[in-house]
């Protein structure tokens, strides 16, 4: 057994008197997707906030390739080598594709106080590092991020934490917002990242994606963790289930039936 | 492997910010030439619409620029009048040498602009209520100390032959030296936001601050400085006019807030931040010069200026909300390859 890249230890979160997060131990292996599920409200965007820096846990540890790790912002987080990828994507729609890439790094010639942004090499790696994703429509670097389609921009979002150096990546339900054909691309892209040996976390409610990519699965429920297991060890059904809450989801059923059966037509 | 930075075409240029602006210009010069006659085309017809572009330019800039990085500052307003005040005061009424009211005014738009970033970035509250704020304290302090000191609203100040030169002579006997200060500002404010990398600094903490500050931009202190620079900046063409007119009057400023708001939207500069140029700026500026000061070569009424400044706006957004549309959804052709 590999020892992990990223360990949690019973983490606690509350805001005020309203407890998130109780107890969750999770361990994330470096080439490996652990697919964190759970329904709305189940705690799966404060658990990422945690890992990328946002939130600070109550108590608990976090452990990033046997250090602790207790990050103070976003950019300690994205220092360490945890990126996170958002839903949409690139955050700056207006900007172009090279220079979005390089936010905050980007590359200088020059000299002195006239140093330029270099925006050909910027220009030239970002469309690189999308191409190597498979992303081959992409081939003008001055295109606006907004004008990309939504599985495009996750692929440039990943390119970026990949050219950066990432070892963890967290992926915020990026195949929430796509259609069919993008969801795929977007998920051969997720295990292109982990044949990298990268550790990728992918927070997702579609349990057919969460199986098609996922080495590990936990669930998480009212802030607790629900079930850990393996890929193999447990159906589509039982994973939907745990997800809706089994019995909750059995009623649901029994209702919609009697309602039928008294509303015909 | 295709080359991935195509040559130059109409196409691309479509899709830039001050495409519209050009076009707008286009059409305002070419619709007061046709009314305006000879006169308005000729060199003291520019000068006159030149002047006005020069000191509303200087400020509209870095206004853009803050609108640009999500932000407004309209305590320009009070900026200029406070800026010439203090340069009058300072070198007029008290007899002290002409760079020391020119530094004190340009301190005292630096301040002004440390205070509106200060407040900005620490309250959270929005930048227009800030400098509304601002606005009305510097025109109250600005009236308040003028009167406690000078006893007067109305300052004369006598520059020495040199400041005269470097701010307040005209060239030529028509065009003011303000004019060489705009050109300045635009290609120094031209190389901050294409060319130098704090320029995508500028641009993405308008399309998202929080995503530029996880990113490692300073957004705190960007902010902060490009307030400290549409404050001096208006300062300093309060400073200019003050040696230009040989006095300073306390209200002298307040249409500064509105040209250049039109100025920079009339650029293209979205509203909303995160996308502009400073040609834009530049030409939304002259455009606005143009429509202000070509009324009165035509023969209308120049009652009828504002109407067409309220529709050249409307015209201009909708224009420029269009082309980024196209450069929105441009997609290079598959075929060149």
């Amino acid at each position: 057994m590999p020892t992990p890249l990223l360990t949690l230890q019973g983490i606690n979160k509350s805001f005020g008197p309203i407890d998130v997060l109780h107890d969750i131990n999770l361990e994330v292996y470096p080439g490996e997707v652990l697919c964190l599920l759970g329904d709305n409200g189940a705690g799966k965007s404060t658990l990422i906030r945690l890992l990328s820096g946002v939130h600070k846990p109550t108590s608990g540890t976090i452990t990033l390739a046997g250090k602790p790790a207790a990050f103070a912002s976003p950019r300690d987080a994205s220092n360490a080598g945890i990126a996170t990828v958002h839903q949409f994507g690139g955050t700056f729609p207006l900007m172009s594709i090279g220079r979005s890439f390089f936010v905050g790094e980007e590359p200088k010639k020059g000299w002195g106080p006239f140093k330029t942004f270099d925006r050909k090499t910027a220009n030239d790696i970002a469309v690189k590092a999308v191409r190597d994703l498979g992303i081959t429509r992409i081939t003008d670097g001055d295109r606006l991020v907004g004008g990309l389609s939504g599985g495009e921009r996750q692929a440039l979002a990943i390119a970026r934490a990949v050219h950066f150096g990432a070892s963890v990546l967290i992926l915020d339900e990026p195949t929430a917002a796509l259609g069919v054909k993008e969801a795929a691309h977007v998920l051969r892209i997720v295990l292109q990242a982990r044949q990298k040996g990268i550790a990728v976390i992918f927070i997702t409610h579609n349990v057919v994606h969460a199986l098609t990519v996922g080495d590990h699965f936990a669930v998480l429920i009212k802030g607790a963790k629900a079930a850990d297991f393996r890929k193999g060890d447990k159906t589509r059904e039982e994973i939907t289930d745990l997800m809706a809450g089994g019995e909750q989801m059995a009623e649901l059923e029994a209702e919609i039936k009697s309602y039928m059966s008294s509303h015909p037509g | 492997m295709s080359d991935p930075s195509p040559k130059p075409s109409f196409g691309s240029l479509l899709r830039r910010p001050e495409t519209g602006s050009f076009l707008g210009l286009a059409a305002v010069f070419l619709f007061f030439t046709v009314f305006g006659g000879s006169n308005f085309a000729s060199l003291t017809g520019a000068a006159s619409w030149l002047n006005v572009a020069a000191s509303l330019g200087i400020i509209a800039i870095p206004i853009g620029l803050l609108m640009i990085a999500g932000e407004l500052d309209i305590s320009i307003g009070s900026m200029v009048p406070a800026g010439s005040m203090t340069c009058a005061i300072i070198s007029g009424h008290f007899g002290l040498p002409i760079a020391v009211g020119v530094i004190a005014a340009l301190c005292l738009g630096a301040l002004v602009g440390l205070v509106n970033g200060m407040l900005v970035v620490r309250t959270a509250v929005p930048s227009f209520i800030v400098t509304l704020g601002t606005l009305f304290a510097v025109a109250g302090l600005t009236l308040g100390l003028s009167v406690l000191i000078t006893g007067t609203t109305s300052v004369s100040i006598k520059a020495g032959p040199e400041a005269k030169f470097l701010l307040g002579h005209f060239i030529g006997g028509i065009y003011q030296v303000t004019i060489l200060w705009w050109i300045a500002a635009a290609i120094f404010w031209g190389f901050v936001l294409h060319y130098s990398p704090y320029g995508n600094w500028i641009l993405a903490m308008g399309g998202d601050k929080v995503s530029a500050r996880n990113a490692g931009i300073p957004t705190e202190r960007v902010t902060i400085f490009l307030f400290m620079c549409s404050s001096m900046s208006a300062a300093f063409v309060g400073l200019s006019q003050a040696i230009l007119y040989n006095s300073a009057q306390v209200s002298a400023g307040q249409s500064y807030i509105f040209n250049a708001i039109i100025s920079v939207v009339v650029g293209g500069v979205l509203l909303t931040g995160g996308y502009g140029s400073v040609v834009g700026i530049v030409l939304g500026t002259l455009t606005f010069a143009i429509v202000n000061q070509g009324i009165y070569y035509t023969p209308f009424d120049a009652n009828w200026a504002s109407l067409i400044i309220g529709v050249l706006l409307l015209v201009a957004v909708l224009m420029n909300n269009t082309f980024r549309r196209m450069a929105l959804s441009y997609t290079p052709s598959r075929k060149v390859k």
